[in-house]
């Protein structure tokens, strides 16, 4: 499965970044060389295996539910770009 | 005569104890030695030398009023740039992070603090952890002390590099898919990646995390037990830290291998492996024998899919990690006006994110797109189940597995920066671990005609570093390769 430049276009919409066309060139490449080498993941049949997602089996750990310290609220701001306290300030998110 | 700053973290803690050297005295000697080769080296992203100093005068005043101290007190220790330590930037070696201070410490930085050692820098390593070369760093690459053309390997090149020219006592790296034990090899030092959830992860800044795993970079097999002794442990800020009790590594290192049974994997036989590297492989094996162990031919048939498996599941994981950097509580914002906020994120990771990163989450976020999730993603997955499958098979019938690090020694600075798909194929060895969440540890094997660093790989099941450390010990104890120091 070969990708166009147009795919890598979408992909970078959907990572939130903004390629240049020379980019776009040299990662449809790339990108094109890696996907060609994990086809080989096709040779195994592994219809019947059951995925892995973590490789040391835990489900649902759990603590009890008590209020704990957490970071100060200006120790949370101390990193950002731009604030208008308390709150971190970004641009207009609506139309 | 021996300077202070050529002392294991053992031998330092001996002197520090009986009073004939004093921790100021180590951190001076370690500063200078980091002002003599660093210029060289580049080993750090930034050196904390006035803060070390006043911790060193602050131990050495406990110890003098007779205080209960950790006997490493006083030890210092080069910090991989991306884990949080309060009040010093934690770049990642990320242009997105160039001015991030983080407001808190990360466990194992705060557990090391605990036991007195002493943080003396933050060391490079390839953007976010991305690499396998320290080539991929915004603040320029790291070289291998061996020979200054060389990498250092990575992403932990920066701590592999510090330890082998002598910038610090102690390291501490994270490894991913190979990134503390494949600059352990290239730079003839001892690295170990412990189980999966033996170490918190809790404030190292997270590349793949079902992958990461924390571990010591160390001059020999005893430091880095003392070191895990001091990292390792539950902690309930990482739901994924194992709960098991820490065992007394230190107590438990006798080097005894008799009667060990060493599985040689056969699949770990690749075409293109260097002939040299080979034949140190089969060198190692004989060495064990002659100890008393029994090696035996093994199989992991699933070998060759590693890195096909490993690139799918890391960049999904990463795409979505480094989803977080978005230019808004935290790390950099492009200048504005912007048309709307996907527009400042968009403009904001351009500019902060280098192209492997870039490289990375694009192929994770396609992975994981609509259409592409079970065909990659999710067949990925699969093939992990099949890879543990074969360590666990290979685990009934021996008790360690003895194998190479890489499959060439230090490669050129350079050589690989244009084909990623080749710079991934030096993970071939490392990266089937992080995927059954296994422990290894590399030690120095020996060296290349060439005078280049050659490391042998022991990997164990999960939880059993302690009888890794035991057999890694034997050959430091009857070979010197590991004192070996480059001449820079």
């Amino acid at each position: 499965m070969s990708i166009t430049a147009d795919e890598v276009r979408h992909i970078a919409l959907l990572s939130r970044l903004e390629l240049s066309d020379d980019e776009v060139e040299l990662y449809t490449g790339h990108l094109a060389e890696v996907l060609k080498y994990v086809e080989k993941l096709k040779e195994l049949d592994v219809d019947d295996v059951e995925p892995t997602s973590h490789a040391i089996p835990m489900f649902n750990v759990m603590r009890e539910d008590e209020v704990m310290p957490s970071l100060p609220q200006e120790d949370a701001l101390e990193n950002a770009p731009d604030r208008a306290d308390p709150y971190f300030r970004v641009p207009k998110t609506t139309e | 005569m021996t300077e202070p700053y050529q002392l294991t973290a053992w031998e330092a803690a001996q002197a520090l104890q009986n009073r004939s050297l004093s921790s100021s005295e180590l951190i001076s000697s370690v500063l200078r030695r980091i002002g003599e080769v660093e210029p060289k080296v580049h080993a750090f992203q930034v050196v904390i030398a006035d803060k070390a100093k006043e911790m060193a005068k602050e131990i050495d005043d406990r110890r003098a009023r007779g205080d209960s101290l950790h006997p490493w007190a006083g030890v210092p220790i080069a910090v991989k740039d991306n884990f949080c330590l309060k009040d010093a930037p934690c770049t990642c070696s990320s242009r997105i992070l160039e001015n991030f201070n983080p407001p808190y410490h990360a466990t194992v930085v705060q557990k090391m603090l605990d036991a007195g050692l002493i943080p003396i820098g933050k060391t490079n390593l390839d953007e976010f952890a991305m690499g396998s070369s320290t080539e991929n760093s915004a603040f320029g690459m790291t070289r291998n002390p061996w020979d200054l053309d060389r990498v250092p390997g990575g992403s932990s090149g920066g701590s592999a590099a510090s330890i082998i020219a002598d910038e610090t006592v102690l390291s501490i790296g994270s490894d991913t898919g190979g990134s503390i034990r494949q600059p352990a090899a290239f730079c003839s030092i001892t690295g170990m990646k412990p189980t999966y959830g033996r170490v918190s992860r809790y404030g190292l800044v997270a590349f793949a995390s079902s992958l990461d795993q924390i571990g010591p970079m160390t001059k020999d097999v005893r430091d880095a037990a003392g070191l895990l002794q001091i990292i390792a442990g539950h902690d309930p800020h990482d739901s994924t830290s194992i709960a098991q009790p820490v065992p007394d590594y230190l107590t438990e290192l006798t080097g005894d291998v008799r009667g060990l049974k060493i599985g040689i994997p056969k699949e770990y036989s690749i075409e293109g492996m260097n002939p040299e590297i080979e034949k140190n492989w089969r060198e190692a094996a004989l060495f064990y024998e002659g100890q008393g162990a029994e090696c035996v031919e093994i199989s992991l048939p699933h070998t060759e899919y590693a890195i096909a498996v490993y690139y799918m599941i890391g960049t999904a994981e990463a795409s979505s990690n480094l989803a977080r950097y978005d230019g808004v509580v935290y790390g950099r914002r492009a200048e504005g006006p912007f048309e709307n906020i996907v527009d400042m994120y968009r403009k904001s990771r351009s500019e902060g994110f280098g192209s492997e990163v870039k490289r990375r989450i694009m192929l994770g976020t396609y992975v994981l797109s609509a259409g592409y999730f079970d065909a990659y993603y999710r067949r990925a997955q699969r093939v992990r189940t099949l890879i543990k499958n074969d360590f666990e098979a290979a685990f009934k019938t021996v008790d360690v597995v003895l194998c190479p690090a890489t499959p060439s020694p230090p490669f050129k600075a350079g050589e690989k920066t244009d084909d990623p798909l080749e710079m991934y194929l030096s993970d071939v060895f490392t990266a089937p671990l992080n995927l059954a969440g296994l422990p290894g540890i590399v030690i120095p094997g020996g060296f290349s005609s060439e005078g280049l660093p050659i490391g042998i790989q022991l990997i164990g099941p999960a939880l059993s570093e302690s009888r890794l450390f035991n057999v890694a010990h034997r050959f430091q104890m009857e070979t010197d390769i590991h004192k070996r120091r480059p001449t820079l």
